[in-house]
């Protein structure tokens, strides 16, 4: 019997040009935008957790609002690592702080992956919930609704302090996620990443064809989990400071409605819609204290009337109106 | 004859562009709820400091202020602390004010602190805050201002002898509630039972306050951070029948916030209070205030604490755009500020030299009707109260 070619996910798919202009992007954004830059590395931040996102909705169909509990997770295991048990060191505080969440997406993907449809969504909710009420009792650990104070820390590898600008911040969270994009990148262009697809696809069939579907999720609801928990990491260890706000609801949806806005199942959907988002964000705030939400819904309202597959929907519908004019 | 005219012109012009030179912009950052559920509260700090700027517009010696708003969103204390970030880093502020939610407050002086920026508190009132940052200055109170002499006065006063405690489970609450039960206790008084409320979202009261009820106290302490959560807790122990009960209800003013009134209908009566302002009171700088609040805001609009601490804090930022003739430094500022007196429409005020936290009066109040609506009556003065807690701790 023939077995599928295997593809070694490190040589699959050389970077096509247009790959490298969110980058280019992000890069000039330190140069260009000096002001900006603790704002552009929550933005980098979002990106990688809406990323962390897309791995489970975009490629295994995993419909989930409690992705924050995951987010969550490793922001506070970054921040006590600091506040209380004195581990200041950033790199490694970051590599912990993914595997505790990981071990975490573990254990609830091993239960709630059982489900599907309306009972997997409600589960979700109900994990982030219970983190957040865990989160908002044990207030020795966490500092309860005050937030996690004391959170420092050492400057990066003994030299780049993290200072009042963001500057140490915003290179630090892009070459985290540059590192963490190729990761992703490579599993979802696998094998594991087409069986993935296929599962989105038709679960059944991938069950008729030998799939181990169960496993393959939980294997992507794990790296998922990991990717979260370092995006959580980065945000309490570039902010030092961890507010329960991180295990909310709110953050969940906020990061569905930041993906969805920049398209599902293509990775480069968070590069589009988290800045997008969150610079209207910024900028509707500035412009109007009092009103700006409105401003927000307006465009959640736009995007799913106009654009329901996010911003590179949008362009790739574009892009195929225009071929077919030329044709 | 000519040349004599152009030398006036051009020493005109000079003069003119010396002028220019001297005259300084002072950027005010102000951090403040503007949207959600608790955007009264936003708002009225900020109509209190705006009617200040517009009645005091040459109080600054010439020299202009701008003020830069953001929005908090509510008690989120990682919001606030980016709103800090941001407007020091990029809008280049020279001072920090505003701040409702002691959680913000906390997150905010981690980064006043470090780039030295003075930091003027409008209301956040977790008494260990001003510690957090030696840039930092508070004209709003303190909550052991108010519980501390209130958990005496219960006992010996009102003959209060068992007392439920209730409160916002954050850290002004947990302040109150140990300032309160401190005093209590002390004087002889037992808490029988003690309640924390959910937090930040306003929680349904029925079930708390059943089980308060069911302790049978002679009196219920309540801390919430006023708005919306006060009339809460206001229906609730009114539809419990709780006063018919026997139950007490006492707390500082954020109970019977003045704004907040109109929405309470009647139950508020002879509700007995600790507080540092009252828009019924008689002095003469509150009946002037009053006035001008209602000419610029409207005959159906009530200034409250939170008004008169946003009136006071521009106060203190003309005084130091004034002596410091436009040239903020943290360190000339806040040797202002020390010691700084004003006669606000809440009686005298000071900013404490050693601790610059406020002085000042603390109101016995009761809620009585008055020309038809509630209002809460001053019955008694504490004159010139500094932070108690702060007391206690030197005293340690």
């Amino acid at each position: 019997m023939e077995q599928p070619a295997y593809q070694n996910p490190l040589r699959t798919g050389a970077m096509r040009p247009a790959e490298l202009l969110p980058w280019l992007a992000a890069g000039s954004g330190f140069f260009l935008f000096p002001d900006y830059l603790q704002l552009g590395a929550q933005i980098l931040i979002m990106v990688l957790f809406a990323m962390s996102l897309d791995m489970i909705l975009g490629y295994a169909g995993i419909v989930s609002l409690g992705h924050a509990a995951l987010f969550g997770t490793g922001a506070y295991t970054a921040g006590i690592l600091s506040a209380h048990i004195g581990w200041s060191e950033p790199l490694s505080g970051l590599v912990i702080a993914g595997l505790v969440a990981g071990v975490v997406g573990l254990v609830c993907g091993a239960v709630i992956l059982y489900t599907r449809g309306l009972t997997l969504l409600m589960l979700t909710l109900a994990v982030t919930i219970l983190l957040q009420e865990l989160a908002n009792e044990q207030e020795h650990w966490t500092g309860g609704d005050d937030g996690l104070q004391g959170v420092v820390m050492q400057p990066l590898f003994g030299v780049f302090e993290f200072d009042l600008y963001g500057r140490t911040a915003y290179l630090y969270a892009l070459a985290v996620l540059f590192v963490v994009f190729l990761a992703a990148r490579a599993i979802v262009n696998s094998s594991f990443g087409q069986s993935l697809r296929g599962i989105r696809e038709n679960e059944r069939r991938m069950h008729a064809i030998g799939c181990p579907v169960y496993r393959q999720m939980l294997r992507a609801y794990t790296i998922a989990a990991v990717m979260a928990g370092v995006a959580g990491a980065l945000l309490a260890q570039t902010t030092e400071f961890v507010a329960l706000d991180v295990l909310s609801f709110e953050r969940s949806g906020d990061v569905m409605i930041m993906l969805i806005l920049g398209g599902t199942g293509r990775l480069y959907g968070a590069f589009i819609g988290a800045p997008l988002y969150m610079i209207l964000q910024d900028q509707l705030a500035k412009l109007s204290p009092e009103y700006w939400l409105f401003g927000i819904g307006a465009l959640l309202v736009a995007t799913i009337l106009y654009a329901p597959e996010g911003m590179l929907g949008l362009a790739e519908r574009l892009r195929a109106w225009v071929r077919r004019e030329d044709s | 004859m000519r040349i004599s005219r152009l030398l006036a012109a051009l020493f005109a012009a000079l003069l003119i562009a010396a002028g220019a030179a001297w005259a300084e912009t002072v950027k005010v950052g102000v951090i403040l709820p503007y949207s959600g559920p608790n955007a009264q509260l936003g708002q009225q700090v900020d109509r209190g400091f705006e009617l200040y700027q517009k009645l005091h517009a040459k109080g600054t010696g010439g020299h202009k202020i701008e003020i830069i708003k953001r929005d908090s969103t509510g008690p989120k204390a990682d919001v606030a602390k980016r709103l800090a970030t941001e407007l020091i880093t990029r809008d280049k502020i020279d001072i920090l004010a505003g701040v409702v939610y002691s959680n913000n407050a906390f997150a905010i002086s981690d980064v006043t602190r470090k780039a030295k920026v003075p930091f003027l508190i409008m209301n956040a009132g977790t008494s260990a805050i001003t510690t957090r940052s030696p840039y930092t200055a508070r004209v709003s109170f303190t909550m052991w201002q108010a519980a501390y002499p209130l958990g005496k006065h219960a006992y010996e006063k009102m003959n209060i002898r068992t007392a439920a405690v209730a409160y916002a489970n954050y850290s002004p609450g947990k302040d109150s509630k140990t300032a309160f039960t401190k005093a209590f206790t002390a004087a002889g008084g037992k808490v029988v039972a003690d309640i924390p409320f959910p937090f930040p979202k306003i929680p349904d009261f029925t079930p708390f306050l059943q089980s308060v009820k069911d302790a049978k106290p002679d009196a219920l302490y309540v801390f919430i951070p006023a708005g919306k959560w006060a009339t809460g807790v206001m229906k609730t122990y009114d539809d419990l029948g709780m006063r018919a009960a026997g139950i007490e209800l006492i707390g500082p003013g954020d109970i019977t916030q003045d704004s907040e009134l109109p929405n309470m209908g009647e139950v508020p009566l002879g509700v007995v209070t600790m507080h540092h302002y009252s828009a019924a009171a008689d002095r003469a700088e509150n009946k002037a205030f009053v006035k001008a609040w209602k000419e610029a805001y409207g005959a159906d609009s009530t200034p409250d604490f939170f008004s008169v601490q946003g009136w006071d804090g521009m106060a203190a930022i003309h005084e130091v755009v004034r002596r410091l003739n436009g040239e903020i430094d943290a360190d000339k500022a806040l040797a202002v500020w020390k010691g700084w007196k004003f006669a606000s429409p809440r009686g005298p005020i000071m900013i404490d030299p050693e601790t610059r936290d406020i002085v000042q009066n603390q109101y016995l109040r009761k809620v009585e009707k008055r020309g038809g609506a509630l209002a809460n009556i001053e019955t008694d003065t504490l004159e010139m109260v500094k932070d108690p807690w702060k007391e206690l701790e030197n005293k340690k």
